[in-house]
């Protein structure tokens, strides 16, 4: 459920309403920020943000830490399954 | 009828650009004095041309002249309906002119002659259908077709929308040839020759209602040139067919039916433009659907398939050329996609329209 | 695309795989039945038939299609609300797209729109609301679905309406709740699921711990995941993982999107807007207590429920169906006696076949991955 497409503020559009220009592909569109400014992150402190977008709101800042480590963890059980076939392929297991 | 192909510039001894209202009303439909300003003024000056000139109430062709293409005449019509008229890359009145091209060339007509019908709402303005009708006359030249006949209709607001054109065209098709989407074979591959999507994704961004603003421009364009070269360089071509409405899928599922085959074509092989995928992604959409104005896709045994692409690629509207299926035998009928993640699913007809989905 | 496109990496799915396969032959479970594993959200029945990937799964793995896609389970009477007010004179009733399909007990709102309704399709409640500012002189209502994901978003809209004092903009408001629905599956008698996907986009707003039940008192492993390919592998890989070690724990394989602590900021919007309804009824599974939300008094004069007078009529899912036994588990879409038949995507019988969200529709457009599987041994 819940369609979400990750995207990078590019520019705020009205501060008052909280609202800012995402970009998805070279795609524009206004939307809502909301739910993801407070008072330590604040909506000029977005630009760049790379954010899930969900019906025109961003729901969710992207963790770029995060999707690394995610991504990491896949790439090195793929390095230890390549060691182990090389193990075994030279006998010694 | 209000034909206007019998009313030429040598025949009409008053000037031109006498039109003296900005837009369309009920009384340029009516036969009279108005219809015939319009038509002469907007109309006969754009398409002008020596057959259009010489005119009656029908558009006459020696049959020897078509003779000297082939052996076999080809005759097709569509009816243009775009919300909105204009679109980055294009307008009705191109469009209107290509789709009809596009259909006789994918049967392996040389495009000759156009018709020209137009209903037009009441209150459309004059300058409005002026850039349209050069557009058509523009894109007749560059397809090297002529207008040689038209209709005008003008009718109640609310009626229609705005504007609706519908052509017809006559070519003929060279001597010897057959394209049939029942000729695929276990061994063919599917071609296209570029990038997939772009008008259909163009078309939707361009009504605002979704608020999406992209650099996405519509891909139409007339292809019998390119689709000509085609052929000259290769004829084991087995079939032809613009993926217009229903985008590619709806013509893959179309081959395979009709040909009792299965077809799979593969996710990394397809061409799509980074834009178009980022506009489907948000709105949820698949671009294997999307129209295209631009697009054909070609089935031709594996071995000529290199000849095939090096002769699209040599033209600008098939630098992007891809071979991204092969023919197969396994459920007949079915068209699947290996995807670039290692699967597989079945690329199905569309049901209904495709809408934005939330979830 | 960032964030997309290395998440839909084929090596790393081929790592994953490998993985997957081998911890299906430690299983003791998998020696004797299929291990079902249940994606409680629609989002997750798409990207695993748009990728294929059950059929790259092993045979030991039979993944359950859930509940989780709020235009299927829409229960016909609400549909039937929806083109009432949407037939109302003077009224522009918008939507988001994939809603129009969705069969009322008469007509779907596509049909009213042929009909003569000013229905029109939005992709956001926003420029719902941007209607109701240009067209002053008429009623706009926003069609409001979906889960704890989309609340946020209308909860503002309706308080940005408010702020601007924009009177003739109202919500027609079906947002239902994902936990209640999934503690009714885990209570039924036939339920046979051995762990859970637990809804990605949801959990960005609510968290991880509302799902701790699961783990806790049913004992079953839950992973909350990501949408594109690979974080439905990986997530896959989590669950195996911990029932082969004996765990049944809420694990998060989204970290780069959810928060443990879910989103501050959404859920007050949501909590300021809307409060728990007794029960909702929901297509294919009946009513469910708690299940739904409906607009506080404060706002009742952008609650189009309380506005217009709606039939509220409640219909009956036809007999024929057996959308409830798709949906835990109990037998394969194509099992049903009217898949294909009586029930097609384009004449839905039932909830699952509505959206390409619905295990039924999606196994009809996008193929059965058993027999995809053969085409790999070709
Ligand atoms: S085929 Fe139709 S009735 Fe049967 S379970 Fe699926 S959606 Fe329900």
């Amino acid at each position: 459920m819940c369609l979400g497409i990750p995207g990078q503020i590019i520019e705020i559009t009205d501060e008052a309403r909280k609202l800012a220009m995402v970009d998805v592909s070279g795609v524009h569109r206004e939307i809502n920020m909301a739910c993801v400014v407070n008072d330590d992150h604040r909506l000029n402190d977005c630009i760049g943000d790379w954010v899930l977008v969900h019906v025109g709101f961003a729901m969710s800042r992207i963790n770029e830490e995060e999707a690394a480590l995610t991504l990491k963890v896949l790439e090195e059980l793929g390095e230890a399954q390549e060691e182990i076939a090389a193990m075994r392929a030279s006998g010694q297991m | 009828m209000n034909k206007h192909s019998n009313i030429t510039n040598n025949q009409s001894p008053r000037p031109r650009g006498k039109i003296r209202v900005d837009k369309v009303n009920l009384a340029h439909g009516g036969g009279g004095k108005a219809m015939r300003d319009l038509i002469d003024d907007v109309f006969v000056s754009e398409f002008d041309n020596a057959l259009l000139a010489s005119l009656e109430d029908q558009a006459r062709f020696k049959m020897k002249d078509l003779a000297i293409h082939g052996d076999q005449l080809a005759l097709t019509t569509d009816s243009y309906v775009v919300d909105p008229l204009f679109f980055p890359g294009g307008n009705i009145g191109k469009l209107a002119v290509c789709g009809t091209v596009n259909d006789l060339a994918v049967g392996g007509a040389n495009p000759l002659y156009l018709t020209c019908s137009m209903i037009i709402e009441e209150g459309v303005e004059i300058d409005l259908l002026r850039s349209i009708a050069r557009s058509m006359a523009l894109e007749a030249e560059t397809a090297g077709v002529q207008i040689v006949t038209g209709d005008t209709k003008v009718v109640n607001k609310g009626c229609c929308d705005k504007l609706f054109i519908n052509t017809a065209g006559v070519g003929v098709i060279r001597t010897g040839l057959n394209l049939s989407a029942s000729s695929a074979e276990p061994g063919d591959v599917v071609i296209v020759n570029g990038l997939l999507g772009d008008h259909g994704a163009t078309i939707l961004a361009a009504r605002d209602d979704m608020a999406l603003s992209t650099v996405i421009e519509s891909d139409c364009a007339s292809l019998n040139g390119l689709i000509g070269g085609v052929l000259d360089n290769c004829e084991t071509i087995k079939f032809i067919r613009d993926a217009t409405r229903g985008g590619i899928a709806s013509v893959l599922n179309e081959i395979a039916e009709a040909s009792g085959v299965s077809i799979e074509i593969e996710e990394e092989k397809t061409p799509i433009r980074s834009d178009v995928k980022g506009f489907c992604e948000i709105l949820g959409l698949d671009p294997l659907y999307l129209a295209n104005e631009g697009k054909v896709v070609i089935v031709v045994p594996q071995e000529d398939a290199s000849k095939v692409i090096s002769t699209l690629q040599s033209n600008p509207l098939g630098k992007s050329a891809a071979i991204i299926g092969t023919v197969g035998d396994w459920d007949k009928g079915r068209v699947t996609m290996k995807t670039k993640f290692g699967g597989r699913r079945i690329v199905d007809m569309l049901v209904g329209e495709q809408l934005p989905r939330i979830c | 695309m960032k964030y997309v496109d290395e998440f839909r990496d084929p090596e790393k799915a081929r790592t994953l795989l490998k993985e997957i396969n081998e911890l299906v032959e430690k299983i003791d479970i998998c020696k004797k039945r299929p291990l079902a594993i249940m994606e409680v959200c629609g989002g997750h029945t798409h990207s695993i038939f748009r990728y294929g990937i059950e059929g790259m799964l092993p045979k030991e793995i039979e993944l359950v299609h859930g509940p989780g896609c709020p235009v299927c389970v829409l229960p016909m009477g609400r549909v039937d609300d929806c083109v009432a007010l949407a037939e109302q004179p003077n009224m522009i009733f918008t939507t988001f797209g994939d809603a129009m399909r969705v069969p009322g007990s008469k007509k779907s709102l596509l049909q009213a729109k042929a009909d003569g309704a000013d229905v029109r399709m939005v992709y956001s409640p926003l420029d719902a609301l941007d209607l109701a500012r240009d067209n002053r002189d008429k009623e706009v209502v926003f069609f409001g679905l979906g889960f704890e994901t989309t609340m946020p978003s209308t909860a503002l809209t309706v308080l940005r309406a408010q702020a601007d004092g924009i009177k003739n903009f109202s919500l027609f408001c079906n947002h239902i709740t994902i936990i209640p629905t999934v503690k009714a599956i885990l209570d039924s008698p036939d339920m046979k699921i051995d762990g859970f996907l637990g809804p990605g986009h949801v959990s960005m707003v609510i968290g991880t711990k509302p799902y701790e039940f699961i783990a806790n008192h049913y004992k079953r492993p839950l992973v909350v995941a990501g949408f594109e390919p690979l974080d439905v592998l990986h997530s896959v890989w989590m669950v195996l993982k911990q029932i082969d070690e004996g765990r049944s724990e809420i694990e998060n394989q989204y970290v780069r999107i959810v928060p443990d602590e879910g989103n501050d900021e959404a859920l007050n919007a949501v909590s300021k807007v809307f409060e728990l309804r007794e029960f909702f009824e929901w297509r294919g599974l009946g009513s469910i207590d708690h299940s739904g939300v409906r607009m506080r008094e404060e706002y009742a004069d952008f609650d189009a429920e309380r506005k217009f007078s709606v039939p509220n009529i409640k219909i009956a899912d036809p007999k024929s169906c057996q959308c409830g036994e798709v949906l835990k588990g109990v037998i394969k879409p194509f099992e049903c006696k009217v898949f294909g038949k009586a029930c097609t995507p384009e004449m839905p019988l039932g909830a699952l076949m509505v959206s390409s969200e619905g295990a039924c529709a999606a196994y009809y457009q996008f193929g059965d991955p058993d027999r995809l599987r053969e085409l790999e041994e070709v």
